[in-house]
């Protein structure tokens, strides 16, 4: 192996794990709060996909970017409803909002699938994936309302009786979430790909969301074990091309692999996940009446 | 003196039971004014209220004689109420001086607040540090902090939810110099207890509730624990007393260094515990909540696997390997602290209860399927022989009162013909009549020749039925004290960890 080989690594890997840290650290708010959104999955689709048609139809930029984050705000401000006022399960309202998702992506997406693109350059958002972890932690560690957000997801009836409007808080983070995952979407679609196909996240939601379990909750744990995950997926290519002789679904099946083994691992241990995971996650919160 | 709050027809009804019945009555300023009244009598649904955490469904409060609408606990802080729970309201997993940051009404500084905190602390005898975390915290100091939080906003009247139950005896005559002490200095406090003497030394205004009802607000000067008891109740209670002194003989029931080694923060490790109970025999162990009596609870019941090193042996065998069921059949009897949950599931009927803690019984099946006319005739013989107030065996468990589901329970427990009898809170939350119903059969069974443990927060409880205390702090037993001339002192200190 040569440097450039090495160096070509690693931009791939750079370029394909930004949507994981997108994804990852919306989720991650989300979760800080106390409320588990497993609809990633369908919100990158829908935001992947509204970015695309937007951009098509308009050749704008920032309106392709704009309704990406509008569908993102619309999706996970139903999910936040049902979940926060109507109190519904959240684990099933998660699934339902993935399926639907797909479902809505590919109805709106069909006939622009292999419609060509001129994508946009990954950099920036990668630039814009490092600060937003950083600003993140700098947000749940030094500011009161980052406290705010980890009192409510540790004990939300303890913050209610203190004054807080635990209601508030979740939908602003569930929001926030969804706008992250609207994002990872976009980046797929308009920078990563570019184009669109019916279902083309592959399943990078439900690795972000064990993204978020295996840092234990905390960002920069996030970003590495992003870059983990992004390194088994890509790995497959390259030892495909040093001529390792196994079924291309194999390496497919790796970063599963990996999220199970790590899953498997870290809950191994109940004291860590018990220390580290809010402790009010996926409880609903009734107010007192 | 002028009326700081003043409570107009306050309604407020749950399905099945009035919580506020037209409550109206007036609480001066610069007093401290107590609210009496058993437990489930709407004591701390009134003040919840005035806090904004619960809607009345009618009624009006006045604060400085202006009304107040008050919906949320943040338009009460703004009123200048505060509140001290019963169950704190801090944040486990976060540090002294966040809890306080998030109890703030305005944003300020790390500094300033060190600075506010640290004069406060000082005044009135706080010792705090701002840098651990809470779960590494004693109750007592949980509650200091809790205060703190509250000071920190310059209230002008502090509401305190039983602030003396989680207390041992030195801490609560701390408590109480301190409140005196924020009185004078201008605040109102509203404290809220069941117990008589502390309202009478404490207080100087006292509302006593019954049933959601006031029945009556008087001055404290006059009155002593019976006549305010009397008020409370509208009934005298018999108390029921130990046979004393007896000579007990037969070993039954040994645990020897029993001691754990957890690594996690939230529980605490026992500490080389040893305890002999004999046939006929009382025990009591006192002790402040959290100093390890739900993890010595785990160990007799094994539920959990929870692991320990040491030695639990019955009636010569040791059955530290036994499961719950094993240990039952050996005619171990439990009545964990948690009623509904716990010790009966809420949403299933009274005999199937029976069923699921009695199910290492042969005679509850018949091959694979359930008697139910056997676990029916035992369940109607708990209702009867324990006075349960219930239509029928076919109730859902979680429909009963607090009293009557617990008298159920033990009921249910007993009829088992146990040898030794595990109690943990049997009296918690329960009206003063179940009380002295479960007091009384405890007594009456330990004549019986059953042996039986006690753990309890409730030290009067103990004193009254027990034959030996013995105090749990921070994972230590105490040596056990003969009930018979009890040094009150002693155990006081005692429950503050001066023991060897």
């Amino acid at each position: 192996m040569n440097i450039e080989l090495i160096i070509g690594i690693l931009n791939i890997v750079l370029i394909s794990t930004t949507p994981l840290v997108f994804a990852g650290i919306g989720e991650l708010v989300t979760e800080k709060s106390g409320v588990l959104n497993l609809g990633l999955e369908g919100l990158m689709l829908v935001g992947a996909v509204s970015g695309f048609i937007t951009l098509v139809l308009t050749g704008n930029y920032f309106y392709s970017l704009l309704l990406s984050i509008i569908s993102g705000v619309i999706l996970s401000g139903i999910f936040a409803f049902l979940v926060l006022n109507l109190m519904t399960n959240q684990i099933a309202t998660g699934l339902a909002l993935t399926i639907f998702g797909i479902g809505l992506s590919a109805m709106l997406g069909k006939k622009f699938s292999g419609t060509p693109i001129e994508g946009l350059s990954p950099y920036y958002f990668i630039i814009i994936s490092f600060l937003l972890v950083l600003s993140v932690g700098y947000f749940l560690s030094k500011t009161k309302s980052g406290l705010m957000v980890r009192a409510v997801g540790e004990n939300h009836n303890s913050a209610y009786a203190l004054g807080y409007n635990v209601i508030k808080t979740r939908y602003l983070t569930i929001i926030f979430g969804g706008v992250m995952s609207s994002l990872a979407g976009y980046y797929i679609s308009i920078c990563y790909a570019p184009m669109w196909q019916e279902g083309m996240t592959a399943g990078r939601g439900w690795i972000a969301l064990a993204l978020v379990v295996f840092a234990t909750w905390k960002p920069w744990r996030l970003l590495i074990g992003a870059y983990i995950f992004g390194g088994v997926a890509i790995m497959q290519m390259n030892l495909q091309a040093i001529g390792v002789k196994l079924p291309g679904q194999f390496f497919n099946m790796m970063p599963y692999l990996a999220t199970i083994i790590v899953l498997v691992f870290i809950s191994s241990n109940k004291l860590r996940l018990k220390l580290s995971a809010p402790a009010s996650l996926n409880v609903p919160f009734e107010k007192n009446q | 003196m002028q009326s700081i709050v003043e409570f107009r027809n306050i309604y407020k009804s749950y399905p099945g039971v009035i919580a506020n019945d037209n409550v109206s009555f007036k609480i001066n300023e610069q007093s401290i004014h107590a609210i009496l009244g058993e437990n489930g009598a709407g004591k701390s649904t009134l003040v919840k209220i005035l806090y904004g955490h619960v809607k009345p469904d009618s009624g009006e409060i006045l604060i400085n004689s202006d009304l107040a609408i008050i919906n949320s606990p943040s338009t009460a802080k703004n009123l200048g109420i505060n509140m001290v729970f019963q169950h704190f309201s801090l944040f486990e997993s976060l540090t002294v001086a966040e809890n306080l940051i998030l109890g703030m009404n305005e944003n300020i500084s790390l500094s300033k607040l060190k600075n506010n905190s640290k004069t406060i602390c000082d005044k009135y005898g706080f010792n705090l540090n701002l840098n651990s975390p809470i779960s590494s915290l004693s109750v007592g100091q949980r509650q200091s902090v809790e205060i703190v939080r509250s000071l920190l906003n310059n209230p002008k009247i502090l509401i305190m939810d039983e602030p003396t139950s989680v207390l041992t005896p030195d801490e609560i005559s701390k408590l109480f110099k301190i409140i005196k002490k924020l009185v004078k200095d201008g605040l109102t406090v509203i404290f809220i207890s069941h117990k008589l003497e502390e309202i009478i030394n404490l207080s100087d205004y006292v509302t006593i509730m019954r049933n959601g009802k006031v029945v009556s607000t008087i001055s404290t000067k006059n009155e002593d624990p019976e006549t305010l008891g009397y008020k409370m109740l509208g009934y005298k209670v018999s108390k029921a007393k130990q046979v004393s002194d007896i000579n007990f003989s037969q070993e039954i029931f040994n645990i020897k260094n029993l001691s754990t080694q957890s690594k996690d923060p939230f529980t605490i490790n026992l500490n080389k515990i040893d305890l002999n109970l004999k046939k006929g025999q009382i025990f009591g162990i006192a002790g402040v909540a959290g100093n390890g009596q739900k993890e010595l609870m785990e160990i007799l019941l094994n539920e959990n696997d929870y692991e320990f090193s040491g030695d639990i042996i019955f009636k010569d065998l040791n059955i530290n390997n036994l499961s719950t069921f094993q240990r039952k059949s050996l005619s171990i009897s439990y009545v964990t602290e948690e009623r509904l949950g716990h010790s009966a599931v809420p949403e299933m009927s009274l005999s199937e209860n029976i069923f699921l803690s009695m199910n290492h019984k042969s005679e509850f099946k018949k091959g694979d399927f359930i008697n139910f006319e056997k676990i029916n005739s035992y369940a109607s013989d708990v209702i009867n022989n324990f006075n349960v107030d219930t239509p029928s065996y076919n109730v859902k468990a979680g429909k009963l009162s607090g009293g009557n589901l617990q008298k159920f329970i033990i009921g249910r427990e007993i009829m088992s013909n146990p040898e030794l009898l595990i109690l943990s809170q049997p009296t918690w939350g329960i009206d003063a009549g179940s009380e002295a119903f479960i007091k009384k059969t405890i007594v009456e069974l330990s004549q019986k020749g059953v042996s039986i443990i006690i753990i309890s927060h409730d030290l009067d409880e103990l004193l009254e039925v027990c034959h030996e205390i013995s105090v749990l702090y921070e994972g230590s037993l105490s040596n056990p004290l003969k009930v018979d001339n009890i040094n009150i002192t002693k155990l006081g200190k005692y429950m503050g960890g001066l023991f060897d």
